[in-house]
């Protein structure tokens, strides 16, 4: 719907001084690094009169571990794993962007099956991610049952990625050129069996514990809402952007791992407002499980691996993007002919949303900034890389 | 319980069944053991490993088993658990929150990065390890590692706590 309308004007936005301004009967009330609803270590400068916000501005930089300077030193092989450490809710897409950027460089040709377990992690870890979104951001709200009941599908999820990966969190299990291990049927199965109890059985509860709770609607309907003019002016991706109205998916405009054979849809929000994120996700993940119902069932056997060159001369410069959980994640990389990249670009979408808070929450009560950074779900090892 | 009971063998009345009984202890042992059992830390997740730390304490592994309560504030909470990266600019809030909670306090370095930086040791911009700005008291280490990891690097506490000597009066 708003996909063809012109970007609209930047608005603008005052840096909120460290220092007060006695001379104003604003407070400044700084939030974070240490508060338990930011998500991690961001920091809200906040001026409010009485209850309301005046202006906010977010303080990054608490997390910076020298990411994309430190990929300069490291091969091709050995920034795989630091990926998993931006994005760390979604370790498996992280990888994925990664090792598809450097497969278009060799002109790799991925397998078949690897192809398609590559879908499937990397759908289960969406569903992971948004889970741990619900949780928190309900959690931030006051409902401490919902944080519980989701952690008990994450570990569901986390047990079958840990079986082919090995780890339970950073999982370093898509590579480039394929993914690390091959699957049983009996895995398949497995994640079958999870995804049929979690679509029939275990959505359905969330629904009817937090979806439909008064509380909860009250907090959320008609708070922060975001234009669809201001999210692509911003540059918003993922569930904020859709949250808006704006039906984009890069799974649909730039398909990558064949995912363009999948049949599911792309849910939407209708007003931009804080229920219309969180929806979006929740729907999302409905969709995701549809996706892995369709690659359970179109896998065939074979190699999980092409073959690697054994010396790495990657030339000429890329960038690649998917669709994460968060939004856009996208991969600039330059290579130089060496083993090493010359310049690596990491394009975080928690990063880009982050600056849409002083553009969404002025006016809102200071509570309702809560609920904000909750809709936008930032996870701070890709803010700050 | 860890306290080491005296019985009173000289007097018959208090060993009969029925008799609600007295204990004898050292106010040492009453102490270390009521802290260790009511080990309050704080949500002060950093990076990854604050995910494994959230996994601790949810429904699967479940850290109220252990008397552990999070706390969102440092002057409520005798535990700090260091859950990530620790970098220059979050240095100096880490010492600030250390110097806010109440003595007796503790401080687990979960982790690689709170060990010794890491993954991302000897890179521009990181501390490595967390001991260079506050003592610690536990290293569990791992990347980031399991719940069941920080749940042995807690009971490491408590065995820490429970053979602590009383503080000394200046």
């Amino acid at each position: 719907m708003a996909t063809t309308s012109p970007p609209a004007q930047a608005p603008d936005v005052r840096v909120v001084p460290d220092e007060q301004d006695r001379s104003s009967s604003h407070l400044y009330v700084s939030m974070g690094p240490q508060h338990p609803s930011t998500h991690g270590v961001l920091r809200l400068k906040a001026r409010i009169d009485g209850e309301r916000i005046v202006d906010v501005d977010p303080d990054i930089g608490y997390l910076h571990r020298c990411f994309e300077k430190h990929s300069e030193q490291l091969t091709y092989p050995q920034i795989v794993p630091y990926t998993d450490r931006c994005d760390y809710l979604a370790a498996i897409n992280n990888e994925l962007t990664f090792a598809l950027a450097v497969e278009k460089l060799l002109g790799l040709e991925v397998p078949p099956r690897a192809q398609y377990l590559r879908v499937i992690t990397m759908e289960l870890q969406r569903i992971a991610s948004h889970l741990i979104a619900f949780g928190t951001f309900a959690m931030d709200l006051g409902a401490t049952t919902a944080f519980l009941y989701c952690w008990r599908e994450r570990e569901s999820i986390i047990n079958l990625l840990e079986e082919i990966s090995g780890a339970r969190m950073l999982f370093h299990y898509v590579r480039i050129g394929g993914v690390r291990n091959d699957v049983t049927d009996d895995w398949l199965r497995r994640v079958r069996a999870f995804v049929d109890d979690f679509i029939s059985d275990k959505l359905p509860q969330y629904h009817r514990l937090i979806t439909g709770n008064r509380l909860f609607v009250r907090r959320t309907k008609g708070i922060a809402v975001l234009t669809p003019e201001d999210a692509i002016a911003w540059g918003a991706s993922g569930p904020v952007l859709r949250g808006s109205g704006v039906a984009r998916d890069l799974r649909k405009v730039e398909p990558y791992c064949g995912i363009e054979k999948y049949d599911f849809n792309v849910p939407v929000g209708e007003n931009g407002d804080v229920f219309d994120r969180y929806m979006v996700r929740m729907l999302e993940m409905e969709e995701s499980a549809k996706i892995i119902k369709q690659a359970l069932e179109g896998i065939e056997a074979g190699d999980v691996m092409a073959p690697l060159p054994r010396r790495w001369k990657v030339e000429g410069e890329t960038y690649v993007r998917t669709e994460g959980p968060k939004g856009e994640v996208g991969c600039y990389l330059v290579g130089d002919g060496s083993d090493k990249p010359y310049r690596l670009h990491w394009r975080a979408p928690s990063f880009v949303h982050l600056q849409l808070i002083p553009v969404i929450s002025k006016g809102l009560l200071i509570a309702d900034l809560v609920a904000v950074i909750g809709s936008l779900d930032p996870v701070f090892g890709e803010v700050d890389r | 319980m860890g306290v080491n009971p005296v019985v009173h063998s000289g007097d018959p009345e208090i060993n009969a069944a029925g008799h609600p009984g007295v204990l004898t202890t050292s106010l040492r042992k009453v102490l270390n053991w009521s802290r260790k059992a009511s080990l309050w830390y704080m949500t002060f997740g950093i990076a990854c490993c604050a995910i494994e730390m959230m996994a601790t304490g949810a429904s699967r592994y479940d850290f109220d088993r252990f008397g552990m309560i999070f706390r969102a504030s440092p002057r409520q909470s005798d535990l700090m658990i260091v859950s990530g990266t620790v970098n220059e600019k979050l240095a100096e809030r880490i010492v600030n929150l250390y110097d806010q909670m109440a003595e007796p306090r503790y401080v687990i370095a979960m982790g690689a990065c709170a060990t010794n930086g890491g993954p991302y040791h000897g890179l521009y911009n990181v501390v490595n390890g967390v001991h260079e700005i506050i003592p610690v008291d536990v290293y569990v280490p791992g990347c980031p590692p399991r719940p069941e990891a920080l749940l042995h690097g807690v009971l490491q506490l408590h065995e820490k706590i429970l053979n602590e000597g009383l503080p000394v009066r200046a």
